[in-house]
């Protein structure tokens, strides 16, 4: 119950004021089609230097919980969901806002989305103590498994093709490594002067997530989206309050399956939401009402797409393994501090850890306050013109990138890596392992030459890093992992056929 | 399945291939060794993958990534010359923000179905422009206090 010692300190002028903005800022930025709570995340880093960790992770954690919920603005009057993890809204949102049922559509989702996400962020503070503590028997051996393991996961669950998840992530490694050797002090692939120290993270997270969307906006041309925002007529929120308990069974359905995917390192809101739909459809008597604007597919998508927020960052909290891009992002806005996840946060910045996971609580409520407020507007913002979005993003990713470190150098890094992903994505790499690699390298290379001085003196590499019955489980779900996909991979592939065939 | 044409697949895994055969080639070759020990660790494993994956390009085997049509390399590029001679030039030879202001004017231009007749749609973008300069420099140079380059202009 130590979360409760650290209630408080959400609620210092500072803290509370950040809380505020990063709520509405991300509900209107959640919004915004184009602009995914990762990217929202990565463009905020850079504003969180001159705040003291606790106030940046609030602002940090504040935008990532709303922007999810700000999704569903869009998805629900504009039919364009606002981020992936949104997608399952639309199929009922926004047949429930053509039919004059806008506003109970959005007080439903953000009921829903509140109240699974306060579910996720209790999960998260009940789980979080108990796997920090047993992180600490972990050696050099397993953190630098476990490090290999936070690529392959996302490497192959979050990719189309596992060989070029399991690529991406190679590459993220790869990039990790360039700069000056920590232990011998040698270059390592520095093949211009902008590399001298290394890519740095935050200028690297903003160019692999918003230059590709930039560009992606370039490709579209001068032609508008067309997207129409539908009027919202008045709704009591008391009859929204009652519709939501009539309909428990997809709430319930909604929290759990949420939860438990957010727990899954590489597994997205985009399939909490989709398959928290299709369960609810399942075990639901109305099934045919689904897709037909039903209020039960409204509240398994949101609540689950929300309730996976907490939990997504039990893995990165204990055992400083990022479970999703925008974890990844958080880390990045951790590291920036000096304060590294797992034992050390919780032992030696309690203050800072648990105001963060307090301010999420908090922020749950807030959203689902503001949020019926905020729709209006952050549907009117959600029509704003795809050139002033690509415009705006450009210059707010090279300001952000150049105000790391005061250096072009980083600027270059951010364009380059971000022009190179755009191609890379077009044809089949995902992101999100690259990123993954890049920011667990230093801990996988660390770890390993670490155990390499210890195998070196013991039992020798082979035993050190394959033996332990640890080391068999890590190595174990890796493989394991990669099997899954690649079988999930050919068994689309072979149904696609046939469904072509029959065609 | 992939409508990619065989050649644009042989290309982008080609390109990938060859930086994985160089990873490989440093990684194995400079000194001291001893530094290179985990990035020999993960060339062996890039160079495999990236060269599976350009045997699987050459075969016609690949079947994710959609590529890039003749319209929309047309519809991108203005916009990407643009951006990458505001990053790589005009940033640091004009001035953060006298580059900003006309990079972001520019894409504006090009990219704003409103039409280029109307002189009320010009004058919109200026505002546009300027608005979004105003928030930058309160932002950056005001709340954040950084020192961008300003060079021959601000």
């Amino acid at each position: 119950m130590e979360f409760l010692y650290y209630f408080g300190d959400v609620f210092t002028p500072i803290n509370f004021g950040l809380l505020l903005l990063g709520t509405i800022g991300g509900l209107i930025l959640g919004a915004t089609p184009g602009l995914s709570p990762t990217m929202a995340v990565a463009l905020l880093i850079p504003f969180t230097f001159q705040l003291q960790a606790a106030q940046g992770l609030i602002l940090l954690g504040a935008a990532y919980t709303s922007t999810v919920a700000g999704g569903a603005v869009s998805a629900i009057l504009l039919k364009i969901p606002g981020a992936p993890a949104n997608i399952a809204t639309t199929l009922d949102g926004h047949t429930m806002a053509q039919k004059g049922e806008g506003a109970k559509a959005l007080q439903l989702s953000f009921l829903a989305s509140a109240i699974g996400g306060v579910f996720g962020v209790l999960l998260l503070i009940f789980l979080t103590p108990v796997l920090a503590q047993w992180a600490l028997a972990f050696g050099p051996s397993h953190l630098f498994w476990l490090a290999i393991l936070g690529v392959t996961v996302i490497g192959s669950l979050d990719s189309k093709s596992v060989v070029k998840g399991l690529l991406s992530g190679c590459i993220g490694l790869w990039l990790a490594t360039i700069g000056f050797d920590d232990i011998m002090g040698a270059q390592r692939f520095i093949f211009h002067p902008a590399l001298g120290g290394g890519i740095n993270i935050i200028a690297a997270l903003i160019g692999l997530f918003a230059i590709p969307q930039v560009i992606t906006m370039f490709a579209k041309g001068r032609k508008g989206d067309g997207a129409e925002v539908l009027t919202v007529q008045k709704h009591p929120i008391s009859s929204a309050f009652r519709e939501l308990f009539r309909n428990k069974r997809a709430l319930s359905i909604g929290t759990a399956i949420g939860s438990i995917i957010g727990l899954i390192p590489g597994v997205g809101g985009q399939i909490a939401g989709l398959v928290a739909y299709d369960q609810s459809k399942k075990f639901s008597p109305e099934r045919e009402k689904f897709g037909t604007g039903h209020p039960e597919g409204v509240i398994a998508a949101e609540s689950a797409n929300n309730a996976m927020v907490g939990p997504s960052l039990v893995p990165l909290l204990t055992l400083s393994i990022p479970g999703s891009p925008t974890a990844a992002v958080l880390l990045g806005g951790l590291l920036i501090h000096g304060i590294f996840p797992g034992t050390d946060l919780f032992d030696n910045h309690p203050d800072v850890a648990w105001t963060f996971i307090n301010s999420m609580l908090i922020g749950q409520v807030l959203m689902c306050i503001f949020g019926l407020y905020v729709a209006g507007l952050a549907a009117k913002v959600a029509q704003v013109p795809q050139s002033v979005m690509a415009a705006v993003v450009l210059g707010l990713a090279v300001f952000g990138s150049y105000s790391v470190q005061s250096s072009m150098g980083d600027v270059y890094v951010m364009a380059s890596l971000g022009v190179m992903m755009y191609f890379l994505e077009r044809f089949g790499f995902s992101a999100a392992p690259l990123v993954l690699g890049l920011i667990l390298g230093p801990i996988a290379e660390a770890n390993f030459i670490q155990g390499s001085m210890i195998a070196n003196a013991t039992d020798g590499l082979g035993p050190y890093f394959l033996g332990g019955t640890l080391n068999i489980f890590l190595i174990s779900v890796v493989i394991a992992s990669i099997l899954y996909s690649a079988y999930m991979e050919l068994r689309k592939r072979r149904y696609t056929s046939k469904e072509e065939i029959l065609g | 399945m992939t409508t990619l044409p065989r050649f644009q697949h042989m290309i982008g895994s080609g390109i990938v291939a060859a930086v994985g055969v160089w990873v490989t080639y440093i990684s194995y070759t400079a000194t001291p060794s001893e530094a290179f020990l985990f990035p020999r660790l993960i060339a062996t494993v890039f160079v495999v993958l990236a060269l599976w994956t350009f045997a699987k390009a050459c075969l016609g085997w690949t079947k994710v990534g959609n590529g890039i049509t003749p319209t929309q390399v047309k519809n991108l590029a203005p916009g990407l010359i643009v951006a990458l001679v505001y990053i790589f030039w005009a940033a640091k030879a004009l001035g953060f923000y006298t580059a900003t202001a006309i990079a972001f004017f520019i894409l504006l231009s090009l990219y704003d179905p409103a039409p280029h007749g109307q002189l009320k749609s010009w004058l919109k973008r200026l505002a546009i422009t300027a608005v979004f300069m105003a928030v930058m420099y309160g932002l950056f140079a005001k709340l954040l206090t950084v020192y961008t380059p300003r060079e021959i202009f601000f």
